[in-house]
């Protein structure tokens, strides 16, 4: 998640936004000038990350784009070429299709119940309330926790006998302890965990916008005879927009790629009833060794990545902010 | 504003309050059971599963514990995350300060390379990745979880390390400069010190993701002896399917460092992740 937090950091604060610094100004001034031993310098700093980025991250994205293109096993060298057969496998496979329509529903999910729900906890820790900050310390601690852990205490948290599931049960009425085993709830209940640990990531953010907010704006608001309701739904809610917006380029980004948690909790089952396009990716590249097909699902995750975050920068984050990926002409 | 006899106010305050401890339970309980369970064993987790343990057993805690796996995944947590971050908010740190500082040809073009790396989740990269590592033979091999940790962070840590040291004045180096400090001086005695808040977020940010990590350890180790936490944590339920007290003590020793770490760290976690969102 930091990584990909990190993501609209880059989208946002790119080369158009930054303030006129001193800085470059002057140095260009004076590097213009050629100056012996400046190009050695450049080389210098810029090798160690270059070669760690261009190795680790685009070889592979390149190396998966060309196995894609074969019926491979991941042995020796790929040989047999299908051209785009993996792709039309995949777009024909129930459960490929099935994990585009569960990301889908995950999306929606997190769209109306997650952040929302973060959005009113983070307007609610914006109250003069006593105790405050112990509340925000305690509902962002799960961020900080792994998938990994989550996972495995909420399989043991819902464990037949031994868990919490049977006294949750006796409140609700109903077998808790079966909702990871029945594929028509196992998708919800995946998204209960995941929203518990992320729910505090939002809500944080929220926050962190809310109070960057004077104070006057919504109080001359309701001094002007608004109720906190009218308060709220125009004047705060307008200016929560860049921070809402990026929190949806996160969940979705986030959504994509989940990974950890589903394999942990389900291992995308029972019968495909929870699984996501990582996890079939998985299974067909390290279990089963369809290197090539599992290369071709890789590539179409990136390729709804790398689209999603071009559409969602040029339309709806324009008018935030100009981006680094869209806008490199202006600072030249 | 202030809590004086408003009855109406007072009424919102304590549904306010009420709301965040049912939302706060919900956070805390789970955790707890775990912490209690621990020390209970499985005949108790059946019939007592949210009480206080009765008697208490400590068994659960100090076998693992006293156990070399736990302590030898803790250790390799804990040199895999500041390994990765060392290398990467070092790579990182000098790739800005040429960003930030100077200019020349293929600037941006170069800026924007390492920006769209942003878009590219672990997930999408893992397969291609291990054929690599395999290729490079970093199997069961720290560095072949390290440096590719370390390469999927430099994106982000260049945009923020980047904004920061063009907040540093032209002025700065001009001085150092005349009074013969070369580029590699200016950076490593000077921006580096001045630029510690920043690399102190960026570090905060990279310690997590890389503490948290579980696809790259999964696949690259297995070798038991290389297992981080989280492969561990995994492995350990797996193991120990039948006993789930064990099961949950292993769960919540796994936790602790984690969240003292939160606790230590919370200032700048939360700074970091609400200040890169900003941009």
């Amino acid at each position: 998640m930091t990584s990909s937090s990190a993501v609209s950091g880059a989208l946002r604060g790119g080369p158009a936004t930054d303030p006129p610094a001193p800085g470059p100004g002057t140095a260009r001034r004076r590097d213009r000038r050629p100056r012996p031993g400046r190009r050695g310098t450049l080389a210098a700093f810029l090798t160690p990350s270059l070669v760690l980025f261009l190795l680790l991250v685009v070889a592979p994205i390149a190396v998966a784009s060309y196995a894609s293109l074969y019926k491979w096993n991941g042995f020796g060298l790929p040989e047999n070429f299908v051209g785009l057969d993996n792709y039309t496998r995949a777009f024909a496979d129930p459960t490929f299709r099935g994990d585009l329509w569960r990301g889908l529903v995950l999306i929606v999910l997190s769209l109306v119940v997650q952040l929302p729900i973060a959005l009113a906890l983070a307007m609610l820790l914006n109250q003069p309330l006593k105790g405050r900050s112990v509340y925000r310390l305690i509902f962002f601690a799960p961020y900080v926790l792994s998938e990994v852990t989550t996972a495995v205490l909420f399989t043991l948290v819902f464990s037949p006998n031994r868990g919490l599931g049977d006294t949750i049960s006796r409140w609700l009425g109903a077998d808790a302890g079966a909702v990871f085993g029945d594929p028509d709830t196992v998708l919800f209940a995946v998204f209960l965990v995941v929203s518990w640990k992320y729910f505090g990531l939002y809500m944080i953010l929220f926050l962190a916008a809310r109070q960057s907010i004077p104070k006057e704006l919504s109080e001359a608001a309701v001094t002007d005879g608004a109720s906190a309701w009218q308060a709220f739904r125009h004047v705060t809610l307008p200016l929560l927009g860049p921070t809402i917006r990026i929190s949806v380029f996160l969940s979705v980004i986030g959504t994509i790629q989940l990974f950890d948690m589903v394999w942990v909790l389900t291992g995308g089952g029972p019968i495909h009833a929870s699984e996501t396009m990582a996890v079939t990716m998985y299974q067909y590249g390290f279990r089963r060794f369809e290197v090539g097909y599992a290369s071709a699902i890789s590539i179409v995750m990136f390729v709804l990545s790398l689209v999603f975050a071009l559409f969602y920068q040029r339309v709806v984050m324009r008018r935030d902010t100009e981006g680094a990926l869209t806008n490199q002409g202006d600072q030249r | 504003m202030t809590g004086t006899a408003n009855p109406a106010l007072r009424t919102r305050r304590l549904v306010l309050h009420l709301v965040c401890i049912a939302v706060g339970a919900l956070i805390v309980v789970p955790v707890w059971f775990g912490v209690l369970g621990g020390f209970k064993d499985n005949g108790q987790l059946s019939t007592n599963p949210l009480g206080w343990p009765d008697p208490w057993v400590p068994g659960n805690y100090t076998g693992i514990l006293g156990s070399e796996v736990f302590w030898r995944q803790l250790g390799n947590s804990v040199l895999i995350a500041v390994s990765s971050t060392l290398i990467m908010v070092g790579a990182a740190a000098m790739a800005a300060f040429v960003f930030a500082r100077f200019a020349f040809r293929g600037r941006e073009l170069l800026f924007t390379l390492f920006a769209i790396g942003l878009m590219f989740p672990f997930a999408v990269a893992i397969l291609p990745l291990f054929v690599l590592l395999r290729g490079m033979g970093l199997l069961d091999n720290p560095l072949g979880v390290i440096l590719p940790q370390a390469a999927f962070g430099l994106p982000i840590t260049i945009v923020i390390l980047r904004q920061f040291f063009r907040t540093i004045p032209g002025e700065v180096e001009e001085a150092a400069t005349l009074d013969g400090c070369s580029p590699f001086g200016f950076f490593w005695r000077i921006l580096l010190p001045m630029a510690r808040p920043a690399l102190a977020t960026v570090s905060v940010l990279a310690l997590v993701s890389s503490w948290n990590n579980f696809m790259l350890p999964l696949v690259v180790f297995t070798d038991q002896s290389w297992w981080t936490l989280p492969v561990g944590v995994q492995a350990f339920q797996g193991q120990y399917a039948d006993d789930t007290a064990r099961v949950l003590a292993f769960v919540v020793l796994s936790m602790l460092p984690a969240l003292g770490f939160y606790a230590v760290a919370e200032r700048q976690l939360i700074g970091g992740l609400a200040g890169s969102v900003k941009g």
